[in-house]
């Protein structure tokens, strides 16, 4: 094994049923709803399913999403911006915990 | 569209053999279904293969260069063709069919003949005012306009398309607005084609109509009457572009993965002849670019005495899986 991703691995995804079948059904069935057309579109769902794919950094989720949210018909200006969605949480969460850093400093200096 | 640094297949013409998908025959007997003709409704006339564009998708590679032109003595066979069987619909494409000279007088000769003509057009071959002849004909013939639009993203369109093909294309739909192209209540129809700009299957229709329809309108005030999106066919120019990008496989493994029995009983192929620029008889524009003639037979338009029975085969290959995609290719 030369690496732990293999992009031929995603459409394996379904075998994972045949060691908790009840389990994975449960999962997929739940999954596919998730993402039906719903109060959003399923546009919409592709579009952050791609923002949550790159903040868990999940090699398979992004290809996956990258396809289905060109296939739902998004461009490549309105992906980058779910992206910046996401960077501007994760560095917006990172960010905000300066207050907790603020308040200790505050509360141990002179 | 970005090309991989390093292609799996260097470019290399893969044969059938080797391709990673079953023969789509093999797989319409797995779901005990056949692929015959129907009965004939529309003739499809490809009336050549030059084109002002060179479109990264063309299935048939046409091109400025191309010099595959029908000509005025198969412009009158087909005529006499569509004078002889009823058909419903004349569905003129190309190449660019505006580059024909001839095209003018076969509309107005087709025009009288069928109730519904339709014009395949890129638009950027009515831009600037040089057709604007062909134009008013089409108006006054009251022809369908069939125009390809990819998307609403002007550097994907123009990846697939060309430098400057979006803005142009823009204008032109504006100009055919002006006219009463899509408009409603016009009598002027105005259809879109969106192809994916790359390896990847097309987007629900209904989905993606509404979608152009308010981007379109709000952006540029354009109005259409339908949108129709279709997946591009390995073949061509983007088959050559799906082997040296390393995308040909798994493209194909999801063009057959997404097989859909039930889209074959609305395929076009059942219902179309299709005619190539020197006059051949083929059951769809996609096996004129595979070479696959109707009956597995070179026909010849001035030889054809009957339409294809109901009921014969329609001759298939691994690109039928395209049109079988999804909600499939109608």
């Amino acid at each position: 094994m030369d690496s732990y991703y293999h992009p031929q691995d995603l459409p394996k995804f379904e075998e994972i049923g045949e060691g908790a079948p009840e389990l994975a059904k449960k999962f997929f069935d739940y999954y596919g709803a998730v993402f039906a057309e719903g109060e959003l579109t399923a546009r919409e769902k592709a579009l952050i399913a791609l923002a949550v794919a790159h903040t868990v950094q999940c090699p398979y989720c992004i290809d996956a999403y990258t396809q289905d949210c060109l296939e739902k018909g998004s461009n490549i200006n309105e992906m980058t911006e779910a992206i910046h969605v996401a960077t501007a949480i994760r560095g917006g969460s990172s960010l905000v915990h300066g207050v907790q850093m603020r308040n200790i400093a505050k509360k141990i200096s002179l | 569209m970005q090309q991989p640094a390093q292609s799996l297949h260097n470019g290399s013409k893969i044969s059938e053999k080797k391709l990673p998908v079953e023969p789509f025959r093999q797989t319409l007997a797995k779901h005990g279904l056949n692929l015959t003709r129907k009965e004939t409704t529309t003739l499809q006339i490809n009336v050549g293969l030059l084109c002002n564009q060179a479109c990264r998708h063309c299935h048939l590679e046409a091109g400025p260069h191309s010099e595959e032109v029908m000509s005025a003595e198969t412009v009158d066979q087909v005529v006499a063709l569509a004078q002889r069987f009823p058909f419903e619909i004349l569905d003129i494409t190309g190449g660019a069919p505006e580059m024909n000279p001839n095209l003018v007088d076969m509309i107005e000769r087709l025009s009288g003949i069928s109730p519904r003509v339709m014009l395949r057009s890129n638009l950027t071959a009515l831009a600037n005012g040089e057709r604007d002849c062909l134009v008013e004909v089409c108006k006054e013939r009251r022809v369908v306009i069939v125009a390809s639009f990819p998307s609403l993203n002007e550097a994907q369109a123009e990846s697939q398309r060309g430098r400057g093909v979006f803005q142009e294309s823009v204008n032109v739909m504006k100009k055919l607005n002006s006219l009463g192209y899509g408009q409603p209540d016009s009598g002027l129809e105005l259809n879109l084609v969106s192809n994916p700009t790359g390896a990847f299957l097309p987007s629900s229709q209904d989905q993606l109509e509404k979608r152009f329809c308010h981007v379109l309108k709000n952006k540029w005030g354009i109005v259409f009457n339908n949108l129709f999106s279709f997946a591009n066919v390995p073949l061509g120019r983007f088959r050559r572009w799906l082997e040296q990008s390393g995308n040909l496989e798994r493209y194909l493994q999801k063009l057959a993965t997404s097989f859909n029995p039930c889209a074959i009983e609305g395929l076009m192929c059942r219902s179309l002849v299709s005619v190539s620029w020197d006059g051949y008889v083929f059951d769809c524009d996609f096996n004129q670019a595979a070479g696959l003639y109707t009956g597995g037979k070179k026909t010849h338009i001035s030889d054809l005495k009957e339409l294809p029975e109901p009921g014969e085969p329609i001759a298939v290959s691994h690109h039928c899986y395209t049109c079988t995609a999804g909600a499939g290719f109608t």
